[in-house]
C-alpha cells in the first residue's frame, strides 16, 4: 500500500458531513421532481429539434424506434416490464400511422407540441426517475451494516479469536477526508469498477461509512423485478436503466436526466464499464455515454449564471477488490461463450426473483471472506489532481482553471466533438487510476503464474483447448513455481514503489505463509478450489476457467513477460 | 469555434525556414507574433524585417521579446522548432500556457531522454513524438501537428502546395484551416494525430537513403524501388509503435515521402546525398545550418526495429553506413540481395489491423 494510504487509515464510521437527511441534495432532487421532469423533457426535444429538420424525418425516427420497442416488447421481456406496455405501444403505433397520414413531408415539424413524442419522453422519464425517501434510507441504513455484518462474520471462528469488526474485514484505503471536503464543495461522480452484484451493496455501505449524503445510482431495470430489491433501491433515489432499449429518445432522456441531476448537485455513482467484468479482469474500456453526461453538466455550470447552479463535479474512481468473486465461474464462461462465438446472447438474469436473490446473499452470508474498497485520488472533469480547497492542478503543480478548457476565442462554447474527446481522456485517466490504485491480493498473484506456467507449457493450445486441458496436465511442480513467484513478487513489490500499483498487507508475510494464506483465500468458497497443493506439494489447478478468471485481475500490467 | 482572423494573434517559436515560411502564410490573414531563441535574430526580425538567414517576413510578422508575452497574447501558437530543443522550449513556455490554449507544432522529430548517447535499449515508451512531449510538459490539450510535402522554398515562391493538419480535435483542424488556407496553399485534416507523425518522422530515415541513391547515381528504378520498400517498412514500424496505417497513406506519409525523397531542397535527402559523395557524417552535420532530424530518427528507428523485432532492413542498412562506417557500396549490394517478400502485403496488413480493432 501506498504510505499515505496506509497513513491515513481511517476510523469508520464517520459522522455524515450533513446530518440533516433533509438537506441532503438527492432529497432535494426528489422534492423537485416535478420540474426536473418537464426540464428533462424539454432538454430533449432541444436536442431533437436540432437533429430533425422535416416531418418525414420525425416520422423515420417515430417508425423506427416503434419497431424496436416492440422487437424488445415480444422477444425480451421483462418481469420489471410496467403490465400496461403493450397497450401503450399499440395506441402509440395507431398515433404514428395517423401521424403518416396526415404530414407535409418536407415540412419543419413541431416537436415541441407533437403528442406522440411527448407521451413516449413522459413515459420514459417516468420509468428512469427514482424516489429518494429518508425513511427508507434510515431504515436501509440501520440494516445493511447488520447484513454484511453477519455476512462477513457468519463463520464460526475457532474459539479465543478475535472476531474481526465488519470496518476491518471490508476496508477502505484512500484520502476519505479529501472526498469528505470535496462534498460540500461539488458534486461527487463515483465511479467504481464493477465486479460481482454485491458492488452496489458495497458502495453503498461505503458511502454511508464514510459519512458522505446519499449518490443519485442508476440501477438495471431487471433488478427492479425483484420486489424486495426495487423496495428499497427505489426509496434509496436509484433510477433506472434498461439497456435494453438503444433508441434515440430514450438514450437522450436517461443522459439528460443524468447530466441534470449532476448539474443540480445530486453526488452520483456510474458503474463506468457498463456490466460487470466477465473476464474478470480490471475495465480497460469505459462507456463514455453516461460519463459524458458528468462532461456535460459541468458545461452547463459553467455557462449558467444561475449561481446555485455554480458546482465543480470531482470525479472518484473507486477499485473494489475480493478475494473471492462468487460469480466468477457463471462470468467466466460467459465471456469464453462470448469469445468463442460472437453469437446473440439473451441478456440473462441470475437473479430474476428474491428468492433466488435471498439464496445468493445467503450463500455469501455463509462464505464471506474479506474485501477491500480502495478510494482513487479525486480528478476534476479533465482527469487533473484536486487539492482540498477543489482547485485543480496540472500535472506541473500549477493552478488551473478549468473553465478555459470550454473556452474557444474569449468564451465557454459548445463543441460537442471537443467534449468527446475530453470524455475519452477522462475515461482513460480513471483506466489509469484503477491500475495504480488497485490492490492486489496475493491469492491472484498465485493465480496469475499459476496460469501463465501451465499456458506456457502447453503453448500450442489455443485458450479454448487450455481450458479443457485434462486435470494431470494442470500441475506444475512446486519449486518451478516458487521461483516464478520470487521474481514477480520482487517486480511488484519494486512497482509498487515506483508508485505504479498497491499491494495487499499480505506481500509483508514469510514466503511460505504468502502461498498457503494465498492458496486458502483464492476463490475460497468455489465448489472446486481454484488452487490446491496436491499429495506431492505440487501445485494443481482445480477449475481452469475459474483460475483463468482470478488471473485476469493482473491482466494489462505486462507482467507476462516476468514468468 | 469561429475565430475572428483579423483581430486574433497568433503565435510563432522558432524562426528557421519552416517556422518562418509559416509566419508568412498566417501574415497573409492575421497579425503574426513571432519568437526567436536568439536575440540577435529577434534584432534582427524587429530592425529590417528579415531573418539572419535573409528570410524576409510579411509586414504582419511582429517579433516578440518573451515567451510569456507570446502566451499572453496568442491564443493560437505554433510551435516550430528542432526535436533537440523543443522539450527545453516547451518548458520555458510552460509556466505561462492555460487550458484554452492551442499548440500545433511543425517539428518532424522525436524526443528521447539521452540525444547524445544513443545507444540503450530503446522502446516506445522512452520515445516521445512533440505531441506528447507537450502533453506531459503542460496542461495543454487542445494540440495539433502540421505535416506533409512542406517545403519551405516552394512554399516561399507561391507553388501550389498542401499539409496535412492533425488532431483530435475538430476546432484545431477547422481553426487551422481558416488560419492558413490561401489559394497556393491547401489544408487537409486527419484525426490521427499520432500516425501523422510518425508518419512525419520516419519518412525523414528514407529520405536519407534517397539521398545516397541519387548521389551514387542511380535512376529512377532505384529510387522507386527504395520508396515503395520504404513505405512498407515505415507503416510496420509504425504499426508496432502503436501508430494506425491510415495516416502513413496519405499526404504526411506517402506525400511527404515523394516530396523529400526527390528534392535537393529536402535536409535529410542532402545528407544522403553528401555521404554517396564520400563526406563525412560529422562535416555535413557542422556544415548545415539547419537540424537534419532524419539522422536521429535513423538511430532511433534502428534501436526500435531491434526492440520489437520489426524487419527494417533499409533501416538497418542505413545505420550501418551512417554510424558504423558500412561503405555505401556494400550497403546497397546487401538490400538487392535481401530476400525478396511479398510485394504490397501491408495493405492488407492496414486491412487486419483496422478489421481487428
Amino acid at each position: 500500500m501506498f504510505p499515505e494510504v496506509l497513513e491515513k487509515y481511517n476510523k469508520f464510521p464517520l459522522d455524515h458531513t450533513i446530518p440533516d437527511i433533509h438537506e441532503w441534495p438527492i432529497n432535494k432532487l426528489t422534492r423537485d421532481k416535478e420540474d426536473l421532469k418537464k426540464e428533462v423533457i424539454s432538454r430533449v426535444i432541444d436536442s431533437l429539434e436540432k437533429k430533425i429538420k422535416t416531418q418525414k424525418e420525425l416520422l423515420d425516427l417515430l417508425e423506427r424506434m416503434l419497431y424496436q420497442e416492440r422487437i424488445r416488447l415480444t422477444q425480451i421481456p421483462w418481469k420489471a416490464d410496467k403490465p400496461t406496455e403493450k397497450q401503450f405501444w399499440a395506441r402509440i403505433k395507431a398515433e404514428v400511422i395517423q401521424f403518416s397520414k396526415e404530414i407535409d413531408e418536407l415540412e419543419p415539424p413541431d416537436i415541441r407540441n407533437n403528442p406522440i413524442v411527448n407521451d413516449i419522453l413522459d413515459r420514459y422519464i417516468n420509468e428512469i426517475l427514482g424516489t429518494f425517501e429518508p425513511q427508507t434510507y434510515r431504515f436501509a441504513r440501520s440494516i445493511v451494516p447488520l447484513l454484511f455484518a453477519l455476512l462477513l462474520n457468519a463463520r464460526l471462528k475457532p474459539r479465543g479469536k478475535r472476531r474481526k469488526s465488519i470496518y476491518e474485514k471490508i476496508k477502505i484505503y484512500g484520502d476519505v477526508e479529501l472526498v469528505r471536503e470535496l462534498s460540500k464543495k461539488g458534486t461527487l461522480v463515483f465511479t467504481p469498477t464493477h465486479f460481482s452484484n454485491l458492488d452496489s451493496l458495497v458502495i453503498g455501505w461505503v458511502i454511508e461509512t464514510m459519512g458522505l449524503p446519499g449518490f443519485n445510482y442508476g440501477a438495471g431495470l431487471n433488478l427492479f423485478g425483484i420486489r424486495l430489491f426495487a423496495f428499497f433501491m427505489e426509496r434509496l433515489g436509484a433510477y433506472r436503466l434498461d439497456r435494453r432499449k438503444k433508441n434515440v429518445l430514450y438514450l437522450e432522456t436517461l443522459k439528460n436526466y443524468s447530466t441534470a441531476a449532476i448539474e443540480k448537485g445530486a453526488h452520483t455513482l456510474f458503474f463506468p464499464g457498463g456490466t460487470r467484468s466477465r473476464s474478470g479482469a480490471i475495465e480497460s474500456n469505459i462507456k463514455l455515454g453516461l460519463l459524458g453526461t458528468a462532461m456535460d453538466a459541468q458545461l452547463h455550470n459553467f455557462k449558467n449564471t444561475d449561481k446555485k447552479w455554480k458546482n465543480k463535479i470531482f470525479v472518484v474512481p473507486v477499485v473494489l477488490n475480493y478475494h473471492f468473486v462468487l460469480e466468477a465461474p457463471a462470468l467466466i464462461n460467459s465471456y469464453l461463450e462470448r469469445k468463442g462465438k460472437e453469437r446473440f446472447l439473451v441478456e440473462n438474469d441470475e437473479f430474476s426473483t428474491s428468492i433466488k436473490f435471498i439464496k445468493f446473499i445467503l450463500k455469501f452470508l455463509t462464505h464471506g471472506s474479506e474485501m477491500s474498497v480502495s478510494i482513487a485520488p479525486p480528478l476534476d472533469i479533465f482527469g487533473n489532481k484536486v487539492d482540498i480547497d477543489g482547485n485543480s492542478v496540472d500535472s506541473k503543480n500549477k493552478l488551473i482553471d478549468i473553465r478555459h478548457y470550454f473556452v474557444s476565442g474569449r468564451e465557454v462554447t459548445d463543441d460537442k466533438q471537443r467534449d468527446s474527446v475530453y470524455t475519452k481522456m477522462l475515461g482513460d485517466k480513471i483506466i489509469e487510476s484503477y491500475r495504480k490504485y488497485n490492490i492486489i491480493y496475493n491469492s491472484q498473484l498465485l493465480a496469475f503464474i499459476a496460469f501463465q506456467l501451465i499456458q506456457k507449457r502447453h503453448h500450442e493450445l489455443d485458450l479454448f483447448a487450455l481450458m479443457r486441458l485434462p486435470q494431470e496436465d494442470c500441475v506444475i511442480p512446486f519449486q518451478e513455481f516458487k521461483q516464478s513467484l520470487i521474481k514477480l513478487r520482487a517486480v511488484l513489490i519494486e512497482w509498487e514503489k515506483e508508485r505504479k500499483l498497491q499491494l495487499s498487507t499480505e506481500f509483508l508475510m514469510e514466503l511460505d505463509e504468502f502461498i498457503d494464506h494465498g492458496i486458502k483465500h483464492l476463490g475460497m468458497y468455489h465448489a472446486i478450489p481454484t488452487l490446491i497443493r496436491n499429495i506431492d506439494g505440487d501445485i494443481e489447478a482445480g477449475d481452469m476457467k475459474v483460475l483463468f478468471y482470478y488471473h485476469n485481475r493482473l491482466s494489462g500490467y505486462d507482467f507476462e513477460q516476468y514468468v | 469555434m469561429i475565430l475572428n482572423n483579423t483581430s486574433e494573434k497568433i503565435g510563432v517559436i522558432g524562426a528557421g525556414s519552416f517556422g518562418s515560411t509559416i509566419a508568412n502564410i498566417l501574415a497573409e490573414k492575421s497579425e503574426v507574433l513571432i519568437f526567436a531563441r536568439d536575440r540577435e535574430e529577434f534584432a534582427a526580425i524587429e530592425k529590417a524585417g528579415t531573418s539572419k538567414r535573409g528570410h524576409r517576413f510579411h509586414e504582419n510578422v511582429k517579433p516578440v521579446a518573451s515567451l510569456e508575452e507570446m502566451a499572453e497574447s496568442c491564443r493560437i501558437i505554433f510551435p516550430i522548432v528542432p526535436s533537440a530543443n523543443f522539450r527545453s522550449m516547451i518548458q520555458d513556455l510552460s509556466p505561462f500556457l492555460k487550458p484554452y490554449h492551442l499548440l500545433i507544432h511543425g517539428t518532424k522529430g522525436i524526443d528521447i531522454p539521452f540525444p547524445d548517447d544513443i545507444d540503450h535499449e530503446v522502446d516506445r515508451s522512452k520515445v516521445k513524438t512533440m505531441s506528447e512531449v507537450i502533453r506531459e510538459e503542460t496542461n495543454v490539450v487542445r494540440i495539433g501537428c502540421l505535416a506533409g510535402p512542406n517545403l519551405a522554398t516552394e512554399i516561399k515562391d507561391k507553388q501550389p502546395a498542401a499539409t496535412v493538419v492533425a488532431s483530435k480535435f475538430d476546432e484545431v483542424i477547422v481553426s487551422c484551416k481558416s488560419l492558413l488556407r490561401t489559394p497556393n496553399f491547401q489544408i487537409y485534416g486527419n484525426e490521427d494525430l499520432l500516425g501523422v507523425e510518425w508518419a512525419g518522422i520516419l519518412k525523414n530515415a528514407i529520405a536519407i537513403a534517397a539521398g545516397i541513391l541519387v548521389g551514387v547515381g542511380y535512376g529512377d528504378n532505384a529510387k522507386a524501388l527504395l520508396l515503395t520498400r520504404g513505405m512498407g517498412e515505415m507503416i510496420y514500424l509504425g504499426n508496432a509503435l502503436g501508430a494506425d496505417a491510415k495516416a502513413f497513406l496519405g499526404l504526411a506519409g506517402i506525400g511527404d515521402l515523394i516530396a523529400t525523397c526527390n528534392s535537393k531542397h529536402s535536409r535529410n535527402f542532402t545528407v544522403g546525398y553528401r555521404i554517396a559523395q564520400g563526406e563525412q557524417l560529422e562535416k555535413i552535420i557542422d556544415d548545415m545550418d539547419e537540424v537534419a532530424e532524419g539522422v536521429k530518427t535513423v538511430k532511433v528507428a534502428k534501436l526500435l526495429s531491434d526492440h520489437y523485432e520489426v524487419p527494417a532492413p533499409i533501416t538497418q542498412t542505413l545505420y550501418r553506413i551512417l554510424f558504423s562506417g558500412l561503405s555505401v557500396e556494400k550497403g546497397i549490394k546487401f538490400l538487392m540481395r535481401y530476400p525478396a517478400e511479398i510485394d504490397a502485403d501491408y495493405v492488407d496488413f492496414y486491412r487486419s489491423t483496422t478489421f481487428s480493432r
